[in-house]
């Protein structure tokens, strides 16, 4: 096994992969996602998409925030060469809704808002609001977990290659 | 940032090999050992040790008060002194003038000055409380995870570490290659290939 410092700096492109073709797959591809999640009624990009771009010696990052930010500039930034590294997500189940943003590096996960949980009004009351906690922020990691598990399935498939990089180039550059 | 925040930060860990059985009980032993003490009372800047969720501020593991259904929860304590440089250079500049009145000399040596500077922050450190900083902990222990409420560096590896000490088990984070390699389900072909991977140009 690779050292994990090693492993953490030689393939953090894969979160920064993951994280564009994400962005790819709910522009171009909502049933996809519905295939994946069947109880996932809405994905989107929240607030906030972060993306760099390494020339060289140099790096460049564009921030693109805001609710109903206009992605393009985002979009511009893709056809220069940048990759998202990091991306505000909105989730929606139901008449629930989930926030969080991912870090493509290290697929931390910040700013994770859940839908309203019950209030605690005594002691006895923890256990059971842990719980419930632990369950909504469990809804959105499985869902981050199995996106992430079908982007390797088809990074380390001839797929991506053949079939997937051609059309995420027709995206950027349409 | 707490687990019962209204937002918060995780940071993914999966756990390595197996604790002795009795589990809570070998948690509860070792989470004992290693709870944070305090260092009001001491020249000690910085501090770290596990804490209860519950109650941050009293440590207690008796009992099964740390587990909540199928999960292990207890927070980490880093309490840290933080005097401000304004009020060490007041003190500092103080003692100095008394020493080369003392001493009837215009100048101090290096070294001189660095021992005044020691003694002035050791002495400041009995006077000033350290600022406790609480990160949760949520361990699954048969799914083999665990979340830690914070993606700080310096918290991160101090969890790492004191988790290692207490008890005995390697955590291993979850970022994208760990990620692929333990979570993704992969075939031992499919690794192959993951580890000779490399980036994508996605310009023409």
């Amino acid at each position: 096994m690779l050292d994990v410092a090693v492993a953490y700096n030689r393939f953090k492109f894969l979160g920064d992969e993951f994280l564009t073709w994400l962005w790819f797959i709910i522009a171009n591809d909502p049933e996809y996602l519905k295939n994946l999640s069947p109880d996932l009624s809405f994905l989107e990009i929240g607030n906030r998409i972060v993306l760099e771009n390494r020339h060289h010696q140099t790096v460049e990052n564009i921030t693109i925030k805001g609710d109903d930010a206009n992605l393009e500039e985002g979009i511009l930034a893709l056809r220069k060469g940048a990759v998202v590294i990091e991306m505000n997500l909105c989730f929606k189940s139901g008449d629930q809704e989930w926030r969080f943003t991912i870090k493509g590096e290290s697929l931390n996960i910040s700013s994770f808002k859940t839908p309203f949980s019950g209030p605690i009004e005594t002691a006895e009351d923890v256990e059971g609001a842990v719980i419930e906690k632990v369950y909504l922020y469990d809804q959105a990691i499985q869902l981050v977990d199995n996106l992430f598990k079908n982007f390797m399935k088809i990074r380390i498939s001839n797929h991506w290659q053949n079939k997937v990089i051609p059309l995420i180039k027709k995206w950027i550059y349409t | 940032m707490g687990l019962l925040s209204s937002s918060v930060s995780i940071t993914r860990y999966r756990v390595k090999d197996y604790l002795e059985e009795p589990v809570i009980e070998t948690v509860a032993a070792a989470l004992k050992q290693n709870s944070i003490s305090e260092i009001d009372d001491h020249a000690s800047e910085i501090t770290a040790g596990w804490t209860s969720f519950n109650n941050p501020y009293q440590p207690n593991f008796e009992g099964s008060s740390f587990v909540f259904g199928t999960y292990l929860v207890f927070s980490l304590r880093i309490d840290k002194k933080s005097i401000p440089s304004k009020i060490i250079q007041k003190y500092y500049t103080i003692e100095m003038a008394k020493k080369l009145e003392a001493t009837g000399r215009r100048y101090l040596s290096k070294s001189e000055k660095e021992m005044i500077k020691d003694h002035v922050i050791n002495v400041l450190s009995l006077r000033i409380p350290a600022t406790p900083n609480i990160y949760d902990v949520l361990w699954n222990y048969e799914g083999e995870s665990l979340w830690f409420f914070s993606n700080l560096k310096a918290a991160n590896q101090e969890l790492e570490s004191l988790f290692s000490k207490s008890l005995k088990l390697t955590l291993i984070r979850l970022f994208p290659y760990t990620t692929a390699q333990l979570t993704a389900e992969l075939s031992d072909s499919e690794l192959d290939v993951l580890a000779k991977l490399t980036p994508t140009k996605f310009t023409e």
